[in-house]
């Protein structure tokens, strides 16, 4: 029969398959197969095969196909039937699902806080309506062939900006250059505030949120404006509009506006008011326009205007103006805009450079990505060991007749469904943990509920974890063979296991890496902390009297504070213990090399610093008011000795000639232990120590060490009031600020700290699915050896073995990368500890004790169950 | 009497299916038509016939036993139902009387 060697085309034959209602397949291919033989054995194969064709069209017709594909009600039933599944599974084995969904879902949350971060870093100032317009004007000036970068600028800058070159800008600013801290005062009220006095424009080019009185309220000189906060504490409910505060005791302003507080992420954060500039410059000489350096100039551009075009024209505007001789460095002027404020803002040779803030945000960055991918293995790792025990459900499915595609829907499906889970559970987690979060990296952060881009980013990675997890399953596992998987079980051979082996010494690397970590720098903290600070911090209160009612009351205070027994002594000094301001050179010694000119920390105290703080003297004494000629002598510290070289400095006559005073002489009466006043990571500034008679700024209190703090505060208060009653007693505790300088070291170990606890716990979460995995793949093996008397402790030793080889891998990799990472870090400080090698055997063996006890719970579980239970059931 | 309506290509197929009792179905009916009609007809013109009258309920179907020349498929054999045999004869007797009405006039 020619039958046999033509069929009908297959092509039409598929064509009218994908098309056909599904009830008339049968009748109508067989008519139209039994028509085509038929034409066959009368006419050529052509025409059969043509006819075939214009049958299968003529079937193009409303009766014949298909009605909706789309929507077929049995894919809804089925994906209930898959999420039915699905959730039965996961009830099944809660401890896996705890772990899986638990880990998933922490990992998650440290992501969107991480993201929640980075989102705040990156949104720096975009509080501010002109965000995109405005620049600060920066200084760059040569020195010794190393370009230096400033923003304080001459006040001779600001007109002539907006004279010379009023067509590229909209608005021209100038701001003292310098966070002013006052004392704002409604009648008994007072607090002491910090603020910014600036030009009339600035409020309407920042874009002050005002909620009381208009943008343009500092073109009078006596005018201010206060935040809510300030303005609440002040007035309280009432309206503060035109009522008139006192600052500093000495100007009455008229509060002419009321702004929303600036925001935290906002390069003005700190400013709790606004006041004008000229109420500033009062007084102030007019010979110094173009030679003080203590404006920052804000400016808006136009909106066609680029900053760096305008950078090019304005860069020698100062040349002209600085008078010849005063100033030999060139310097060049250009713009930085807003934008680049935050992270772009650590100038080295007049470029912006790796600033700390980038490095950390790409450090986060990093870290989270990193947590996120192990939450992510872990979660792969666990679905795909508890898959392949699913294998026979496969095996079933496929023998009743289910279809590749539906199985891959189904695993796919479920993956959807925890990695949807994990994400509700890691909001969860991150609304409840952002309070102590935002507190933790000094933040004001909120959930992005309303950012499209976060859900987009949650959404996408839902998808991305649910495929990468559900695709083991679903692909390799769909593919198997029914009859193969129901008769002998999947054979899970040992390139199964390496995968998994290396992702558990992945992880516990990371982990002990972060345990070294944290170790090291809590200890490095420790380490500083500890270190000598040459004066005692504990019981000394530091603080600024703001009112010329306190000038000449010096002596007054004094015995006043000492009557009240509290106290044991009181001093002054022109700068505070806790910064290293105030530098000079131009000091001459016998011996000295001529061309030798170093710079010493230079501060004018009263006669009684020294006991107030509690100086160690190393040779020589103390200041004595008894001595008239002691006026003339100085205290040195240890490394300005060190610096002078002089054998017996005792008595020994130091030159001083600095520019802006007339030269003199003063003798050495004492040497000091070094005070460590800057940061205490730095070597220690070389102090020359001035007594002085005159009125100095900065008050400091020894509390009498008998005395409680609590007892000693409100006497001194009153003691204080008693002659000052225009300014606040607002006192600050020296160890409390000195402690305040490890903020950003302890910030870093404390974050350290919790990403170390993570990630040892996730690594811990994906140790134990391991084990129990590996436990009961073995559960018949275990129960054989029980039977031919194998002991608990062996069985035991058998399940960990493996994994304990696995943690001492891991921290073998681990401690190189530790010392490496860690020792970079440290490079960083100059006053430093040496790590020391016991440090990484306590992180790898701490690690190694937490994996075994994690292991042990399910290993001895296994050892000790009955094996009547795993071995009757063969 | 809508509903049991029956077109002209139906008419002739339910009388080609009526002929073939229990014995109908697509090939054969179209074969037996074309023979008769003289003219080619569409195998799917047969089957939307077919399924249409099995709706109205004035044919039914069963399958057959499997043939070789049908590349292994079943027939589908139909037969008249009493409503189809009713609406037949019921058309059969309405033309008939239209016809009777005709004046025997002659048509040369």
């Amino acid at each position: 029969m020619k039958s046999n060697k033509h069929t009908p085309p297959k092509r039409a034959e598929r064509f009218l398959l994908w098309f056909l209602r599904r009830d008339l397949v049968e009748e109508v291919l067989g008519d139209l197969d039994e028509k085509f033989y038929q034409t066959l054995e009368e006419k050529s194969v052509f025409k059969a095969k043509l006819n075939y064709w214009y049958q299968v069209i003529n079937y193009l017709r409303p009766f014949a196909i298909t009605k909706s594909r789309s929507i077929n009600s049995n894919h809804y039933a089925m994906f209930r039937n898959y999420f039915k599944i699905g959730y039965r599974n996961l009830y099944k084995n809660k401890g896996y699902s705890f772990i899986n969904i638990g880990g998933l879902a922490i990992g998650l949350a440290v992501a969107m806080l991480i993201g929640l971060w980075l989102h705040d870093e990156l949104s720096y100032n975009k509080y501010h309506e002109n965000y995109e317009h405005i620049v600060k004007v920066l200084r760059n000036d040569a020195h010794r062939g190393k370009k230096f970068t400033s923003p304080s600028l001459v006040r001779g800058l600001g007109p002539l900006f907006r004279d010379e070159y009023g067509n590229h800008f909209k608005h021209v600013v100038m701001v003292r250059a310098r966070i002013e801290e006052r004392v704002i005062a409604n009648e008994d009220k007072m607090f002491t505030q910090a603020g910014y006095f600036m030009e009339p424009d600035g409020p309407e080019m920042f874009g002050l949120n005002m909620i009381y009185g208009t943008r343009d309220g500092l073109s009078d000189m006596n005018s201010i404006l206060l935040s809510k906060s300030v303005a609440d504490k002040l007035f309280g409910d009432t309206d503060p509009l035109n009522k008139v505060v006192k600052m500093d005791a000495r100007w009455d302003l008229k509060v002419t506006g009321v702004y929303e507080d600036l925001p935290l992420n906002s390069e003005l954060k700190d400013a709790t008011y606004f006041a004008p500039l000229k109420r500033f410059l009062e007084g102030w000489s007019y010979d110094d326009v173009w030679t003080n350096q203590h404006m920052y100039i804000y400016a808006q551009l136009n909106p066609e205007s680029d900053p760096k075009e305008v950078s090019s024209v304005i860069t020698d505007a100062m040349l002209d103006h600085i008078p010849r001789g005063t100033n030999n460095a060139q310097p060049e002027l250009f713009l930085h805009p807003m934008p680049k404020w935050h992270l772009y803002s650590a100038f080295e040779n007049g470029t912006a450079g790796m600033s700390d803030r980038l490095k950390f945000v790409w450090f986060y960055g990093i870290i989270g990505v990193f947590v996120l991918l192990l939450a992510c293995i872990n979660f792969m790792n666990l679905s795909t060991a508890r898959s392949e025990k699913r294998s026979k459900e496969v095996g079933i499915r496929k023998s009743v007749g289910s279809l590749r595609k539906q199985l891959i829907t189904q695993f796919l499906s479920e993956s959807f469904m925890v990695a949807m889970l994990s994400f509700v559970l890691a909001l969860f987690f991150v609304y409840i943990i952002l309070p102590w979060f935002n507190d933790l990296a000094g933040k004001d952060m909120n959930m992005l509920w309303t950012n499209p881009w976060f859900w987009l980013c949650g959404i996408g990675f839902i998808i991305v974890t649910a495929l990468l997890a559900g695709s083991y399953p679903a692909f390799y596992l769909s593919s198997f063979k029914p009859v193969k998987v129901l008769k002998s079980g999947m054979a899970v051979g040992r390139s199964a296991a390496t995968p998994r082996r290396i992702l558990v010494v992945f992880q516990f690397t990371i982990s002990i890496a972060l345990i070294t970590g944290t170790i090291i720098i809590q200890q490095q903290i420790e380490y500083v902390k500890n270190r000598p600070v040459g004066y005692s911090k504990e019981g000394l209160i530091m603080f600024r009297p703001r009112s010329p009612e306190y000038w000449g009351k010096y002596q007054t205070l004094r015995t006043e504070l000492k009557k009240t027994g509290v106290v044991k002594e009181m001093a002054e000094a022109n700068y505070p213990l806790t910064n290293t301001l105030g530098n000079n050179g131009g000091f001459e010694w016998e011996g000295k090399d001529p061309s030798f000119d170093p710079s010493f920390n230079t501060i004018y105290v009263t006669h009684e610093y020294g006991k107030t703080v509690g100086w160690e003297f190393v040779q020589g004494r103390d200041f004595s008011r008894d001595l008239q000629s002691d006026l003339s002598g100085i205290v040195i510290t240890e490394s300005a000795l060190k610096l002078m070289q002089l054998d017996d400095p005792i008595g020994k006559t130091i030159h001083w000639n600095p520019s802006w005073q007339e030269p003199a002489s003063f003798t050495i009466l004492g040497v000091v232990k070094d005070m460590v006043k800057g940061s205490p990571f730095k070597p220690v500034r070389p102090s020359i120590i001035f007594p002085s008679e005159r009125d100095l700024r900065w008050l400091f209190i020894r509390v009498n060490p008998q005395a409680s703090l609590s007892e000693a505060l409100p006497k001194i208060e009153a003691a204080f009031n008693r002659i000052v009653l225009s300014a606040p007693f607002d006192y600050q505790f020296v160890d409390e600020l000195y402690n305040a300088k490890f903020q950003e070291e302890e910030r870093i170990g404390s974050l350290a700290g919790f990403l170390a606890v993570l990630a040892i716990f996730i690594s811990c979460l994906g140790l134990l699915g391991l084990v129990s995995y590996v436990a009961e793949q073995r559960t018949k093996e275990i129960g054989i050896r029980k039977v031919l008397g194998a002991s608990v402790t062996g069985i035991w030793r058998l399940l960990t073995q493996d994994f304990v080889t696995l943690v001492i891998v891991s921290c073998l990799l681990a401690g190189p990368i530790a010392f490496y990472l860690l020792n970079n870090w440290l490079q960083k400080y100059d006053y430093r500890m040496e790590i020391s090698w016991w440090i990484f055997i306590l992180a790898g063996s701490g690690a190694l004790v937490i994996a075994l006890l994690t292991v042990s719970f399910q290993a001895v579980k296994s050892a000790t169950a009955n094996p009547v239970n795993s071995l009757r059931n063969e | 009497m809508i509903e049991h309506s029956l077109g002209e290509f139906e008419e002739l197929v339910l009388l080609m299916v009526a002929a073939h009792h229990d014995e109908a179905y697509g090939v054969l009916i179209l074969e037996n038509l074309e023979e008769k009609l003289g003219k080619k007809i569409n195998i799917s013109a047969i089957h939307v016939a077919l399924k249409r009258m099995e709706n109205k309920g004035f044919v039914k179907s069963r399958f057959g036993g499997i043939t070789n020349e049908r590349g292994g498929r079943r027939k589908k054999f139909y037969a008249i139902t009493a409503l189809g045999k009713r609406v037949l004869d019921n058309q059969y007797a309405l033309r008939t009387s239209i016809y009777q009405q005709i004046p025997k006039i002659s048509f040369s």
